[in-house]
């Protein structure tokens, strides 16, 4: 345990192989996991591999698993999740590691292409502006899902990803809701296709970790139920 | 396996929920009413032999179950165990004519 001034804080270091080193961080007022990663970086381990960007929770860069817990780092406070100063951060879990905090995000990223995760427009320029009524169901469902961050915490937290290497993912999932909710958009039954299935939204068993640990508050599981039952309309009409 | 079929499977396992949903309520009931009415074996297939109304409530039990079942069995076996995709479709199929006949056996049985 660290003292009245000090942290304790274990940090993976290596790839898939490698160990927990444990460094001795200067405990301060308001201090982010982030700046104790920093200050190991820049003070005790140059060589220690981490990724941020913003520090301010918009860019979605830092994640890593605290204490087990996937998080955003920049955002979650030493007091919060250090209460005995001890702090054990590894990378996200469900991901490859290039190297200490660092993942690879790639198996993330492509399958949030496979989901069709990407606005596929259904009207050309001459056609007139597209009217969404902000109190609209599908509006308001819409807006439910659009803020995530792409920081794969939620990816990390899921155990359907750890057990099923195809499976696309909440993030994934969630993004292809919203975007079934986009009315301008026009390559749903595309999309419900492509989300269908026991890589797609039907393998989701609704542990909801993905809502317990979101920091943005999303609610991937509730998208994902979204999905089913859309699926499950244009299925019974033949559309898909 | 595709995806289309995947998402026959789920609709299916779904409705098959739906009609669990009754049978089950209904035989709870039958096992209560019967334990506390004391009714013999002679008695319970004096009552189903024959019966039309018994043969659909666990026809339509078993067929169910039989449905339901196997179709759960895949994901536990896809993510449990390290079976490959074709082995957890032929264990699933499998499970799911043992169930069949093993149930019809036994509803035929209370009819017949």
């Amino acid at each position: 345990m660290g003292t009245a001034d000090t942290l304790d804080v274990a940090i993976w270091r290596g790839a898939r192989e490698g160990e927990y080193v444990t460094y001795s961080v200067p405990a301060r007022a308001n201090q982010t996991v982030l700046d104790v990663v920093t200050y190991v970086q820049r003070h005790l381990e140059p060589t220690l591999a981490y990724r941020f960007a913003c520090r301010v929770g918009v860019c979605g860069s830092c994640a890593m698993s605290v204490n087990g817990v996937p998080r955003w780092t920049c955002r979650t406070h030493i007091d919060k999740v250090a209460k005995d100063r001890r702090l054990r951060v590894g990378p996200l879990r469900n991901l490859p590691v290039i190297k200490d905090l660092t993942t690879d995000m790639r198996p993330f990223f492509r399958k949030w292409q496979r989901a069709q995760g990407y606005f596929r427009a259904g009207q050309g320029r001459r056609d007139g502006f597209a009217r969404v009524r902000p109190d609209s169901e599908a509006r308001r469902q819409a807006d439910a899902g659009i803020e995530c961050i792409n920081c794969a915490v939620c990816y990390a937290a899921c155990d359907v990803v750890a057990w099923n290497q195809d499976y696309l993912g909440p993030a994934a999932l969630n993004r292809a809701w919203t975007l079934i909710n986009d009315c301008r958009d026009g390559a749903a039954n595309e999309r419900l296709r492509a989300v269908a299935g026991d890589a797609g939204c039907h393998a989701c068993h609704s542990h909801q970790s993905c809502v317990e640990y979101c920091p943005m508050e999303l609610n991937p599981t509730a998208a994902i139920a979204g999905l089913k039952r859309a699926v499950l309309k244009r299925t019974l009409k033949g559309a898909l | 396996m595709s995806a289309r079929v995947q998402t026959w499977l789920w609709i299916v396992q779904r409705a098959s929920a739906l009609v669990l949903a009754v049978v089950v309520a209904i035989h709870l009931a039958t096992m209560v009413y019967v334990i506390h009415g004391g009714l013999s074996a002679g008695q319970i297939l004096a009552r189903t032999r024959g019966s039309v109304a018994w043969l659909v409530v666990y026809g339509s039990f078993v067929t169910a179950a039989a449905v339901h079942a196997p179709i759960g069995l895949r994901p536990v076996l896809s993510e449990w165990s390290p079976l490959p995709p074709r082995a957890i479709d032929a264990t699933a199929l499998i499970f799911a004519l043992l169930l069949a006949v093993l149930g019809w056996r036994a509803v035929l049985g209370l009819y017949v």
